[in-house]
């Protein structure tokens, strides 16, 4: 999905990434029928970060809309990246989960009602730390009661990327999407190098952080489930499909067997070279005799 | 004190049940077993160091892919079993330093691996297991998400060594660009910030604080104090919704939650207008 396009494809395509938040949002809906549910003209502003000197933001960094995408029923909930890195406080939090909720609420009455998350996060805001981490395990529960009867999709579109608890949230959703410029992991670079060396992990070290986190290698590893460029309108398009295809078979989550084998599969012997795309199609087709090469060849993704 | 995560665990789940070992063709890391308690039987479930795990970055009671994977396994095991008969209770004890924090373990996506276990400890709690979580020791982070935070009800001992938290005190500090010293003085104007488990039960989330202080070698008594309290919880979990709306209705979320329940208010009030 991400080949090669000419020079003029590129100077034409809008860009998804350089939107901000809001107009990400608003980008996804069917013409005319957005409305922004707890705005900022709400003022519903942390009551944390004022008490330690940190200007608070009047939407919290995180925007709520609703409206139709394709004809059918969605709430839209995006993360502000620019604000507090995407954390997650009390009120971004609750914003999330309280959107799924009504969600949830209408859809078991007959109004299915898809969400789809724009997830610009680095997880908890440690200056709200026990609410956010508590804001964090209500999302993950919201999230598996609405994807019952209605798809939850999230996008991690941007180079904030996902991580901290948001990754689990993002592994609950019914389908994920990225862009080759997101990037997807419970612990960030930063973090590992810190609490387990440098020798474990180099946070300076840009190509490995990409052969990582990156949004390719999630796609190749079978993590993801649509790659799409920087594009707005195949973005628009790519959320439109899925909302139209309903609800996967099986969540990826729920698949325990499948990617339990995979981890009992790989020898940890050795320190692992991110080079190698674990459980890819193309290495499965190429086969160089390493060990750590699961043979279960499932087409485990939901596209 | 993060020098004795684990051994709780193991103290509390050998107190509890009377056993310390894994199920059958288990890593030795995850214990599990179904003992009664009260009149039913019920699934205990802990995560303890395993200091020779095959992944160096999980040896030490952090929640690794491999702790992840089983809990997962053995919950969904407990659902499927169930399915058309009563549910049986479910009781995560918790002491866990974190999640492991490595390369190889965000190489093979360690995210998803939380993901299943926090999945599937929901799932049960939806499909009516009364999940309870019993705090002994650490619950920290994507640790705790993980093994623990998807509980109907959170009990959590009242001692200086119990800590649940979004990240340790001093890289929490380093992130926030603050001292120690500093983290600790905000702390007593802002609740969540704090790491003392009684600010902690401030926030509403918990349902009991438990007055053991011997966590290592606990009495007879408190073992019976710890019992009377699940079989408690396991029945008031029965007679509620199987969502998480406790932790915002309870009387101390009214005062602590005071944002997360006027977003709710407003978001209802404004969804369909």
């Amino acid at each position: 999905m991400s080949s090669a396009i000419s020079s003029r494809e590129y100077l034409q395509r809008r860009s998804f990434i350089e939107l901000d938040a809001r107009t990400r949002a608003k980008s996804l809906f069917d013409s005319r029928t957005d409305r922004e549910l707890a705005g900022p003209f709400d003022r519903i502003e942390s009551p944390w970060l004022p008490l330690q000197g940190v200007t608070p933001q009047a939407d919290d960094g995180c925007i709520v809309m609703r409206g139709t995408i394709g004809g059918r029923q969605a709430v839209v909930i995006a993360f502000d990246g620019a604000f507090q890195g995407g954390g997650i406080g009390e009120v971004s939090g609750a914003k999330l989960t309280s959107a799924l909720d009504l969600a949830c609420r209408d859809s078991q009455e007959g109004k299915p009602t898809s969400a789809v998350l724009l997830l610009e996060t680095g997880g908890v805001r440690l200056q709200e730390a026990n609410l956010g981490l508590a804001a964090v395990a209500e999302i993950i529960s919201s999230i598996i009661a609405l994807r019952q009867y209605a798809p939850v999709i999230s996008v991690i579109a941007g180079p904030i990327g996902c991580f901290g608890g948001m990754s689990l949230a993002a592994g609950v959703s019914s389908y994920i999407v990225m862009t080759p410029e997101g990037r997807l992991g419970l612990n960030g670079p930063e973090v590992i190098e810190e609490e387990s060396g440098v020798e474990e992990f180099d946070a300076s070290d840009r190509s490995l952080i990409w052969s990582i986190y990156g949004g390719q290698q999630r796609y190749n590893q079978g993590l993801v489930d649509v790659l799409v460029d920087d594009d707005a309108n195949q973005m628009i398009e790519t959320v439109r499909d899925l909302i139209a295809q309903g609800i996967p078979e099986v969540h990826r989550s729920q698949q325990v067997d499948l990617y339990r084998s995979r981890i009992t599969a790989l020898d940890t012997s050795t320190q692992w070279d991110p080079a190698v795309v674990l459980w890819s199609a193309a290495s499965l087709a190429r086969p160089t005799g390493r060990d750590q090469r699961p043979t279960d060849d499932k087409k485990e993704h939901h596209q | 004190m993060s020098n004795f995560t684990g051994i709780r665990g193991r103290v509390w789940f050998k107190a509890l049940t009377g056993q310390e070992k894994s199920m059958p063709g288990d890593l030795s890391s995850v214990l599990a077993t179904d003992v009664s308690i009260g009149d039913e039987n019920a699934r205990f479930l802990c995560v303890v160091p395993d200091p020779d795990s095959r992944f160096p970055c999980a040896r030490h009671g952090e929640v690794g892919l491999e702790q992840a994977y089983t809990l997962a396994a053995r919950i969904r095991e407990v659902i499927a079993a169930d399915r058309s008969g009563k549910k049986r209770p479910i009781i995560a004890i918790v002491d866990v330093k974190s999640q492991a924090y490595g390369r190889r373990e965000e190489i093979a996506g360690i995210h998803l691996a939380a993901a299943e276990a926090a999945d599937a400890y929901a799932t049960a709690r939806f499909a009516g297991h009364p999940l309870i979580t019993l705090i002994v020791g650490q619950a920290i982070s994507g640790g705790f998400l993980t093994h623990g935070y998807q509980a109907n009800r959170l009990l959590a001992f009242a001692d200086d060594d119990v800590l649940i938290h979004a990240m340790h005190k001093e890289p929490a500090a380093r992130i926030t660009r603050r001292t120690v010293a500093q983290l600790e003085e905000l702390a007593k104007s802002v609740t969540p910030l704090s790491y003392n488990i009684r600010d902690y039960a401030k926030l509403g989330l918990l349902y009991r604080l438990l007055p053991v202080s011997n966590l290592e070698a606990p009495s007879p008594e408190e073992i019976s104090l710890v019992r009377n309290a699940i079989v408690e919880a396991i029945a008031d979990t029965r007679k509620g919704p199987t969502d998480l709306r406790n932790r915002f209705e309870s009387a101390d979320a009214q005062i602590a939650r005071k944002a997360t329940r006027l977003i709710r208010a407003r978001l209802a009030e404004q969804w369909n207008q």
